[in-house]
């Protein structure tokens, strides 16, 4: 029981440190890919420090909900990091909440951005709340739907046993885990507010949806809005190596997998971000009225994963 | 390669047929389409010559060849002659919007699983599950050619659904007799070149292709 809870505090403190390394990784890529100089790996660390030191202006007429939603969403962020497998499967938090629950907690972290988005009354926070909200209501089911496929293959919705059943069971092609993948894919590009659907790096009014909804935030409730993000990023990254790529992760009670478990992960998470990078040097950000459709094939792919593991499995 | 392997890489593309029936059918340009028809051969083709390995039938290793040709390579450059020398317009002109379609796309692909399941639990081959995906890549063809205006995009659901025919027959019963292979194969040859006359027919005489034009039987009314 010790074991698993300081397993567990190792893991949140892995995710709250490592979060601005992958995304600084992310950007340094992208910098490279398009031929600038680029600012670092460590500068997203930086511009935390730096937000946390500067001074907090809030609208005259907000709202507890105003103050209240950095804290929130950061809190939100942290417990889904003690949710998922990210090291090791042997997470006490992991056994009480499953893969539902922790839609759940995603959902919660947005509801209270959007809120604040509103509280301060700009039209722009009104607007990217409603875009983000938009966006939220038809990538929930479809990433519901493709998170079941998998559940369906492991027999349980607990994430911690769905990596361990995949780590134990022999490697066999399932086409059901490969739309599931792709429609997970396409989610996670809309959940996490990457480029075809939202572009992180813009502050043009008529385009930005994560940023519109954030833009009164100043201080220390923008560097905890910033982590709260990255973290995010970081998650769904996390999340799509235990759900497809569990290989190396450590079991329950094997300290010593410890070590290859952080090297795994460290390699699987630059490959992701590699990803991350190709795509968006190579896609322009869609129109906000496609993205129902962008999202709709994510749904169709993961029923086609369900509806596949029916048929051919 | 063990049975058990074989089964696997099938239904892996039996997958991938049905992933490229729904992309047929979301697909909103032309050449798009084209590609995504001519991938859907690729599978079906290695799929064919799987099955063949595997039942140790050497006939279906020409018609894997021959689907190779004709699908991937012969029919799509026919048409993309015909696109081009019809000076078409490159998008796909839809009667339902694609969301619903792909919808009625889900719910063909239910419906034909359910349909299938007496004759999955009768069948003894290690291909009998992807008699279900066969079906709905039938289907599929059909919903597309039903929910198409121009008559070009028309010919691809039909192909398409050819596709799905000739995969429920390897799957179902290991291919059908060489013979009747090779006539379908000239039949679709054929059938592709008589398409090519028509649309030039059709353009000369309506002025366009799409076919509610054509629901007038009378000159004036």
């Amino acid at each position: 029981m010790i074991y698993s809870i300081s397993i567990e505090c190792l893991q949140i403190a892995f995710v709250l440190g490592a979060a601005p390394l992958f995304v600084g990784w992310v950007r340094m890529l992208k910098c490279w890919a398009h031929g600038r100089a680029s600012a670092g790996l460590l500068q997203p660390y930086r511009d935390i420090y730096k937000l946390f030191y500067k001074d907090v202006t809030i609208a005259r007429n907000a709202s507890w909900i105003f103050r209240a939603a950095p804290y929130i969403t950061f809190g939100a962020c942290v417990l889904a990091g003690g949710i998922i497998p990210v090291i090791s499967t042997d997470l006490p938090l992991s056994l009480s909440a499953d893969v539902i629950a922790l839609v759940a907690v995603f959902a919660i972290a947005r509801f209270f951005t959007a809120l604040a988005g509103m509280d301060a009354g700009t039209a722009f926070g009104g607007m990217g709340s409603s875009r983000e909200m938009m966006v939220a209501s038809l990538a929930e089911p479809a990433m519901l739907m493709s998170v079941f496929t998998i559940s369906l293959v492991a027999g349980s919705t607990t994430l911690s046993q769905m990596v361990h059943v995949s780590l134990s069971s022999p490697l066999v092609l399932r086409p059901s885990l490969a739309f599931a993948l792709l429609a997970f894919a396409l989610v996670a590009i809309a959940e996490t507010g990457r480029i075809p659907v939202d572009n992180p790096a813009t502050h043009l009014e008529l385009t930005m949806i994560h940023e519109a909804m954030v833009l009164e935030y100043s201080g220390r409730h923008l560097a905890l809005i910033e982590w709260a993000g990255e973290m995010k990023l970081f998650l769904f990254a996390s999340l799509g190596v235990a759900l497809f790529f569990p290989w190396g992760m450590a079991g329950v009670y094997n300290p010593l997998m410890l070590p290859v478990a952080f090297v795994s992960l460290a390699a699987k998470l630059a490959a992701i971000g590699a990803a991350i990078v190709l795509v968006e040097t190579r896609l322009a950000k869609m129109r906000i009225f496609h993205v129902p459709e962008f999202l709709g094939i994510a749904f169709i792919l993961a029923t086609l994963g369900m509806l596949s593991f029916f048929m051919l499995e | 390669m063990t049975q058990t392997l074989a089964a696997q890489i099938n239904s892996v593309l039996a997958a991938l047929i049905l992933l490229t029936a729904f992309g047929l059918l979301m697909q909103r340009r032309i050449y798009g389409l084209l590609h995504l028809f001519a991938w859907q051969g690729v599978f079906l083709s290695i799929s064919t010559a799987v099955v063949g390995y595997t039942a140790g039938l050497h006939h279906l290793y020409i018609s894997a060849i021959l689907t190779l040709a004709l699908k991937v390579f012969a029919l799509p450059y026919i048409l993309y002659v015909l696109i081009h020398k019809l000076n078409i317009k490159k998008d796909v002109e839809e009667m339902v919007n694609i969301p619903t379609t792909m919808l009625m796309g889900i719910a063909l692909v239910i419906f034909s699983y359910h349909l299938t399941a007496p004759v999955r639990e009768l069948s003894t081959l290690v291909t009998k599950s992807t008699l279900a995906v066969a079906l709905a890549t039938v289907m599929l063809g059909l919903l597309m050619m039903i929910t198409r205006k121009k008559a070009v995009t028309q010919i691809i659901g039909f192909l398409a659904l050819e596709n799905g025919l000739f995969f429920a027959a390897t799957s179902a019963t290991y291919g059908m007799p060489l013979v009747v292979e090779l006539g379908v194969a000239l039949d679709i040859l054929i059938a592709a070149f008589i398409f090519g006359i028509f649309f030039f027919q059709i353009r000369t005489t309506f002025d366009s292709l799409e076919l509610k034009e054509m629901e007038k039987l009378k000159e004036e009314d």
